[in-house]
């Protein structure tokens, strides 16, 4: 059996439906597990307790960067093999990854207040987030104003497509642009880690929370996707008849 | 005579939605044929599929596209140019014939310097016609010709799509108003109206998918 | 493709066409900053390579939505798709058309601009190079913007929120290499990157474009 097999609707909607209560049960477990662990970890010697943030700040800024690549998967499996599915999970993700943004760049202002002193800074990366933001807005935007579904999946493929290329393109911008405040990536596999594990293991377990509240977030709108779809189909066929 | 247009088991859709099916017909150099049906059955859809502009939902299209000359109600037509500039623009983007026969084909010669907003609807129609002219196709592919023409207009337009038929050419037009051209075969797509439960062999469209 | 090219330059100064609008915008524009900012020629000195570059970038947004709007209303669009003609050649023409007839404009009459806002004479050479290399990505992008949005009514806001974006980069090292020529030093770096920029844009979108126009005109 092929993977492909789950671009069948029906065979989607049968499996997800199977798999949801698990997932809502991880995420449900998951989540606040790290959120508590996280909220009582000891404070930083430097930062004091604003680095609990981060247990918000990284894992958000994290899912918005991958639900949008999860978006441009989706839209080439749609463009190239024409699996309906996808194109809708692709639209099911958007908003996630819109609202991930969003947390990612007020966590940031928060936390950038007590430890820069100011709540907005061009940033290289706070920049590069704001400008992801702006492609989520346009994605979701080309959507909802097209009203043939096949056109508009279409569409916001090739949107999807060119956005990640521009998207990429305005990092490397912004940091030739601006230097920036940002430490480096905190966490890295290479010897002599420059975070201690009471913060990682909590930060992993809230990553993992994020990310299971993502797919169980992504199933149920790709879901209601399909419903509305299906509805519609069924009241063009109805309206004919 | 040599086969300009062949197709089998047509089917179409329009705004996601399967609208015709199963049509098949072959169109032969000297050849018209008239598509006949009811408002909204999916004429247009057909032809824009003919012609290349969307592809089919289903079945086969045997026509070279290099040979077909698609014409709607909008013609394409600059108001600011002038008639002959309008027809010179499309004649080197075509690589057809010259200008100026065709502007005497179509009574155009005294207006060809004239600015195309200032012509009249059957004016326009003739430049329209013109156009066609210039691309040197053989197909001419025709989406409600003469809607908004009068009588004498009409007879005009007969006269030319003759006059290609004779010169070996070949026509497909939807309509749903008298041509004047009663030698033309009629196919009447009101019997190939898709069914509701639309047959998901290779389900084109979310529609289908979900339906 | 010469043909398409004429035509629409044609159509562009016949009346009505909407030539140099663009750039009485950027006048508009330029002559609003100072009553914003203050007259003080060191402040707007200081903020005039991204004035110009902003400015450039909106007076070129102005006049996307009718590199392919007038000609899908009229349907040239569908001859020009059943045309030997390739889409995409039709598309980098028609953006070569709206660059000739608002980027080059911008180019030329860029310095005048510089010196209404005290752009030092050192840097007016490469505010110039910096449009020149730079306002055709606009263009190409901006063609992107329209074949994405072209079958929508209201689709020029959209068509905004799809096209500035992906102007960012293009606005970063152009500004960028203004500002360095502003301040004496060398903006050949931030200009290398910018001309290849709009190489690559001129080289991939209008397939991009191309393609979005063939499943807007079914």
């Amino acid at each position: 059996m092929s993977i492909w097999e789950y671009a069948n609707p029906v065979k989607f909607m049968r499996t997800s439906g199977a798999v949801l209560p698990w997932l809502v049960g991880a995420t449900a477990i998951c989540l606040p597990a790290g959120l508590i662990w996280g909220w009582s970890v000891p404070e930083d010697y430097k930062q004091g307790a604003t680095v609990k943030i981060m247990f918000l700040h990284v894992p958000s800024a994290m899912m918005a960067i991958n639900i949008w690549v999860m978006m441009l998967v989706a839209s080439l499996i749609w463009l190239i093999r024409r699996h309906h599915v996808s194109a809708l999970a692709a639209r099911a993700a958007a908003p996630i990854g819109a609202v991930m943004t969003v947390v990612a760049l007020v966590t940031g202002a928060v936390w950038g207040q007590p430890t820069w002193g100011t709540w907005w800074e061009w940033d290289p990366r706070l920049t590069s987030f704001l400008i992801l933001l702006l492609f989520y807005l346009g994605y979701m935007a080309l959507w909802s104003a097209i009203e043939n579904p096949d056109s508009a999946a279409d569409l916001t493929g090739v949107m999807c497509l060119v956005g990640s290329v521009f998207a990429f393109l305005s990092r490397y911008a912004a940091h030739f642009w601006n230097q920036g405040l940002h430490q480096g990536s905190t966490i890295s596999v290479a010897p002599g880690d420059r975070i201690s594990s009471v913060y990682s293991y909590p930060l992993y377990t809230c990553m993992l929370g994020f990310f299971l509240l993502f797919v169980t977030l992504l199933l149920i709108r790709t879901r209601t996707e399909i419903r509305r779809r299906r509805t519609a189909a069924l009241l063009a066929r109805e309206m004919r008849a | 005579m040599a086969v300009l247009v062949r197709v089998h088991d047509l089917a179409v859709s329009r705004g996601g939605r399967r609208a015709i099916e199963g049509v098949g017909f072959t169109l032969s150099a000297g050849e018209a044929l008239i598509l006949r049906g009811p408002n909204g059955i999916g004429k247009t859809t057909l032809l824009r599929t003919v012609a290349g502009l969307q592809p089919p939902t289903q079945g086969r299209i045997e026509a070279d596209p290099d040979a077909i000359a698609y014409a709607a109600h909008a013609d394409g037509l600059k108001g600011a140019l002038s008639v002959a500039e309008n027809l010179r623009f499309w004649r080197a983007v075509f690589g057809g014939p010259p200008v100026e026969p065709a502007l005497a084909a179509m009574n155009l010669i005294a207006l060809a310097e004239r600015p195309a907003a200032m012509l009249s609807a059957g004016q326009k129609r003739r430049l329209g016609l013109a156009r066609l002219l210039v691309t040197g196709r053989p197909v001419w592919v025709l989406d409600e010709p003469t809607v908004s023409l009068d009588a004498g207009s009409v007879a005009l337009f007969a006269g030319a799509v003759r006059a290609h038929l004779a010169a070996q050419g070949a026509a497909l037009i939807a309509t749903h108003i008298d041509l004047g051209l009663p030698e033309a075969r009629v196919l009447d797509l009101g019997a190939h109206k898709a069914a509701a439960t639309a047959p998901a062999r290779a389900p084109a469209s979310f529609d289908e998918v979900f339906g | 493709m010469l043909a398409l090219l004429i035509r629409d330059l044609r159509l562009a100064t016949r009346a009505g066409g909407g030539f140099g609008l663009g750039l009485a915008f950027f006048l508009i524009v330029c002559t609003l900053v100072p009553f914003g900012v203050g007259p003080e020629g060191g402040t707007l000195a200081l903020i005039a390579p991204g004035i110009l570059w902003v400015g450039a970038l909106l007076a070129c947004l102005l006049s996307l939505d009718r590199i392919f709007a007038l000609d899908w209303e009229d349907g040239s669009l569908d001859l020009l798709a059943t045309a030997p003609l390739p889409m995409e050649g039709a598309v980098l023409v028609k953006a070569a058309a709206h660059w000739i007839t608002t980027g080059l404009p911008l180019v030329v009459a860029a310095p005048v601009f510089g010196i209404l806002l005290h752009l030092p004479s050192g840097a007016q050479g490469w505010l110039v190079a910096a449009l020149l290399l730079g306002t055709p990505a606009l263009s190409i992008l901006g063609a992107f913007g329209a074949a994405l949005t072209v079958g929508l009514r209201r689709g020029g806001l959209l068509m905004s929120l799809l096209v500035l974006p992906l102007y960012v980069p293009t606005l970063i090292f152009g500004a960028e290499a203004v500002r360095r020529g502003a301040a004496g030093g060398d903006g050949t770096t931030p200009l290398v990157l910018l001309a290849g920029i709009t190489l690559a844009t001129l080289a991939a979108i209008p397939f991009a474009a191309a393609g979005a126009l063939r499943v807007n005109l079914r």
